[in-house]
């Protein structure tokens, strides 16, 4: 008898224990979720989000201006703008651009924007794909739709 | 003509599939000869898919441009083995080829219930074949590859260059497939448990057995798509927790959960409800991936063309969910087992904690991959979980399951003193210490590094020495027989161990010890890597019937002299825009070379060249090819005899009840019983 209602308080304190080990899982999870998101935004958006957007891991979208391309082969720093066809944001990186890389192609760059305004960016993707074409024309440009191409197949990947 | 004979074909195998599923579920529960006839539907189901699949491959390798499908992948300029692959390698034809397989496991799992599971098996075959529905519904209607081109076209674009840029490509897909879509066939039998109520000894081997073997080709299939991935994109990494690799994951590990409290059933009588619920999991995270890497929410190699079949996907995944659902609330209640565990210290306490952890890593990868989604849906706001949240939950838990593995098998079943506890875990920590230290001598600092090394060492010692045991009892010769007649499915268990140690051992290893440059090189420049220099040779070009390709000579030296020389290319297929890479690698024991073409211009004057220095990635093929060498042991002797024979072989019984077909198991526990 006494057994019987001892494995019963048992089975009540199991089931305590762990639902606050659950919750306390949950809540870490959630907690780490929330330190790692990375933000899709073009350029407008970016600028739009002002201070906040400073140090958080965004995806930017864009067009590679042209004739904003800088490359030091010895250093392999590269220098280049992205547009959204009405904001333009500087991005800076160390690496070797990939192959289909130049001007008015649509990219993705992902990193974070510094407190002097350039992005920071620490993994550079071509927009890739065959049913997406970088748009000429800037005013169809739905950079939304352009990070969505580049996404999976990223050939881009500096280690930390 | 091909198109419109497959597509009857597929009709023919929705009827046969619809009526038999309904007739499995009515009157053959009550009928021999009702459940003769849906024993016959099943085998015409399996044998219309294959049937369909055989005529889409005699299409694609006539170049029958007519049938939609070829239209769209196939192309003349293909290599053979490339078309014979097509027909995985975009949505329509892999829905199709899902059905073969779905076919064959129907087959297959008719065919071994032949003579067993009486009253369960109406239940099973019934619940196949309603699956069956749904994805001959998706053949005959969303993603149907049979429909007929009026005005075929001369040639077709081939399939993605991705996907023909490694003859990897022949085996992921097959191999994930088999995982994916085997995993039917325990949830049918898991949903037949509940129906009936009963799980007992023999539905829960054919449980067990119907979890290996598509558990074993998941996993191979995971690996697999991380080797191709490592091999083909040339980001010099194999893992980078992306959705498509994770859908892989999920079901994965709700499935490993399933075969280890599985056991606990066997032995203890309980935890058959939760058990159940494992496996139905399982079925429903399959349906998930699918839906998330077919349907086009993620864009990947995977995702191909928009598709329609998303809302009928979500459709299913839905009806399985509440099917599931309410299958569990109406019924686990009888699926309550008798047992208890006696003791926490014990080896099956061990396996809760195994389940705990899984199911924890579950649920990470699951928010991690679903949440931004949600938020797609909720905010119309694009985000994604970044690596970080993956590494910083993941990487924990992953060790402590690498701990669990060596300290699980350490304990003795049953009730244990604390004498005997730490006598059983104790020892194994030299096996920790050695491979600490070997680590430590190797340069290893990085303090997750350092734990890893220590609980890696600690459960091969303890693997190590679990599949000895039997050696250990006197006769070599008899014990070494045994150990690969009765024991093997004990002896399998820890193979799998071993290969799955060695795989986290090495991702730990490789993941912190990378070495990577980024350079452009003229011809004749040269590039530090670690201890390697690497120069620059100049170019080569090759024409194949479908790609020019760029290949660049790159010479590898260590203290001026020579150790190797690779050629990384970069390949145009006239089918695509954008020019394909093919990094080159060379594998040692040691570590990987790794190098990838970023750029190079026309005439290979400049090269843009990404290196790394991967260490021990190997071990993560050869750990995979252990684990199928372990899943193989494990699953034959389930198979026919073992088990009775096992049962026969077995000493008088041990002093808990513990009815273990698994003889080495019992002949430990008898021994330390004696002791």
């Amino acid at each position: 008898m006494s057994a019987t209602r001892n494995s019963k308080r048992m089975k009540a304190f199991a089931v305590v224990a762990l639902a606050i080990a659950g919750g306390a899982f949950a809540f870490i999870a959630l907690g780490g979720l929330g330190e790692s998101l990375v933000y899709y935004w073009d350029a407008s958006e970016m600028k739009a989000a002002g201070d906040k957007a400073i140090g958080a891991t965004i995806r930017l979208g864009g067009q590679v201006v042209p004739g904003s391309i800088r490359f030091d082969e010895g250093t392999s720093n590269l220098a280049f703008q992205v547009t959204d066809g009405k904001e333009k944001v500087d991005v800076r990186s160390v690496g070797v651009p990939p192959q289909m890389f130049r001007e008015n192609i649509g990219v993705i760059v992902e990193g974070t924007l510094t407190k002097a305004g350039h992005f920071e960016s620490h993994r550079l993707m071509v927009s890739h794909g065959n049913e997406y074409q970088a748009p000429h024309d800037l005013e169809d440009l739905d950079t939304h739709q352009l990070m969505k191409t580049a996404d999976g197949v990223s050939p881009e990947e500096v280690a930390r | 003509m091909i198109g419109l004979l497959g597509r009857w074909m597929v009709l023919a195998a929705l009827a046969t599939a619809a009526s038999g599923a309904v007739l499995g579920l009515t009157a053959a529960r009550r009928s021999a000869g009702a459940l003769q006839w849906t024993r016959r539907l099943a085998y015409a189901f399996a044998l219309l898919m294959a049937g369909a699949n055989l005529l889409m491959e005699y299409a694609l390798l006539t170049h029958d441009f007519s049938v939609g499908y070829v239209a769209q992948v196939g192309s003349r300029a293909s290599p053979t083995w490339v078309t014979i692959v097509s027909l995985w390698s975009s949505l329509e034809g892999s829905i199709l080829f899902w059905g073969l397989i779905l076919g064959a496991y129907v087959a297959g799992a008719t065919f071994w219930m032949r003579r067993k599971h009486l009253e369960a098996q109406p239940w099973i075959l019934g619940v196949m074949l309603a699956c069956g529905v749904f994805f001959a519904f998706l053949i005959a209607g969303p993603a149907n590859p049979f429909h007929t081109l009026a005005n075929p076209p001369m040639d077709g674009p081939g399939p993605n260059a991705l996907l023909q840029n490694h003859i990897l490509m022949v085996a992921h897909p097959p191999m994930l497939y088999l995982g994916y879509v085997g995993m039917t066939v325990p949830f049918a039998v898991a949903a037949a448990a509940l129906f009936t109520g009963r799980l007992g000894a023999d539905l829960l081997r054919t449980l067990r057995l119907s979890l290996l073997v598509p558990w074993a080709f998941l996993s191979i299939g995971i690996v697999l798509g991380g080797w191709w991935a490592y091999e083909v994109l040339g980001w010099g990494g194999y893992w980078a927790w992306d959705p498509v690799e994770n859908a892989s994951l999920l079901p994965w590990l709700t499935a490993t959960a399933a075969i280890h409290s599985a056991m606990v059933v066997e032995r203890r009588k309980i935890l058959s409800g939760w058990t159940t619920t494992l496996v139905l999991a399982t079925f429903l995270l399959t349906i998930l991936g699918t839906f998330m890497t077919r349907s086009g929410v993620f864009n990947s190699v995977h995702s191909f063309t928009q598709s329609d079949i998303g809302p009928t996907f979500l459709a299913f995944l839905g009806m399985a969910l509440l099917f599931s659902v309410f299958l569990l609330a109406a019924r686990i209640g009888h699926l309550e087992g008798q047992g208890r565990i006696e003791d926490p210290k014990s080896r099956e306490s061990t396996f809760l904690l195994n389940n705990l952890l899984f199911v924890m890593i579950t649920f990470t990868v699951l928010l991690g991959t679903v949440f931004p989604l949600i938020v797609e849906a909720v905010q119309h706001r694009q985000i994604s979980v970044g690596e970080p949240y993956f590494n910083r939950m993941a990487v924990p838990l992953g060790v402590a399951v690498l701990f669990l593995m060596g300290v699980g098998p350490a304990l003795p079943w049953g009730k244990v003193s604390w004498r005997k506890l730490w006598a059983a875990v104790l020892p194994p920590a030299a096996g920790g210490l050695l491979l600490l230290s070997i680590g430590v001598a190797l340069g290893a600092r990085a303090p997750s590094l350092l734990v890893t090394l220590f609980c890696g060492g600690y459960t091969l010692w303890v693997t190590v020495d679990a599949m000895i045991l039997p050696l250990r009892r006197g006769d070599l010769g008899r014990s070494l027989a045994v150990m690969f007649t009765a024991g093997r499915r004990r002896l399998g268990g820890y193979v799998i161990h071993l290969g799955v140690a060695a795989i986290l051992i090495a991702v730990a290893v490789s993941s912190v010890g990378k070495v990577t440059t980024e350079a452009t090189l003229r011809r004749g420049g040269a590039a530090a890597l670690g201890p390697y220099t690497l120069v620059y040779q100049g170019s080569s070009t090759a024409t194949d019937p479908h790609r020019t390709s760029t290949i660049a000579h790159v010479d590898v030296l260590k203290d001026g002299t020579k150790v190797a020389s690779l050629s990384p290319r970069m390949n145009h297929y006239f089918t695509m825009r954008e020019p394909v890479g093919t990094p080159a690698v060379l594998s040692t024991l040691k570590e990987d070379l790794y190098l990838s073409v970023m750029s190079i211009d026309q005439g290979g004057e400049v090269l843009g060249l990404r290196a790394f220095i991967n260490p021990m990635v190997i071990w993560i093929w050869i750990g995979t090819a252990v684990l199928a060498l372990g899943a193989l042991l494990s699953i034959v002797p389930a198979g026919r005899h073992a088990a009775a024979t096992s049962r026969r072989k077995e000493p008088a019984p041990a002093p808990p009840p513990a009815p273990a077909p698994e003889a080495g198991l019992a002949v430990r526990s008898s021994e330390e019983g004696t002791a």
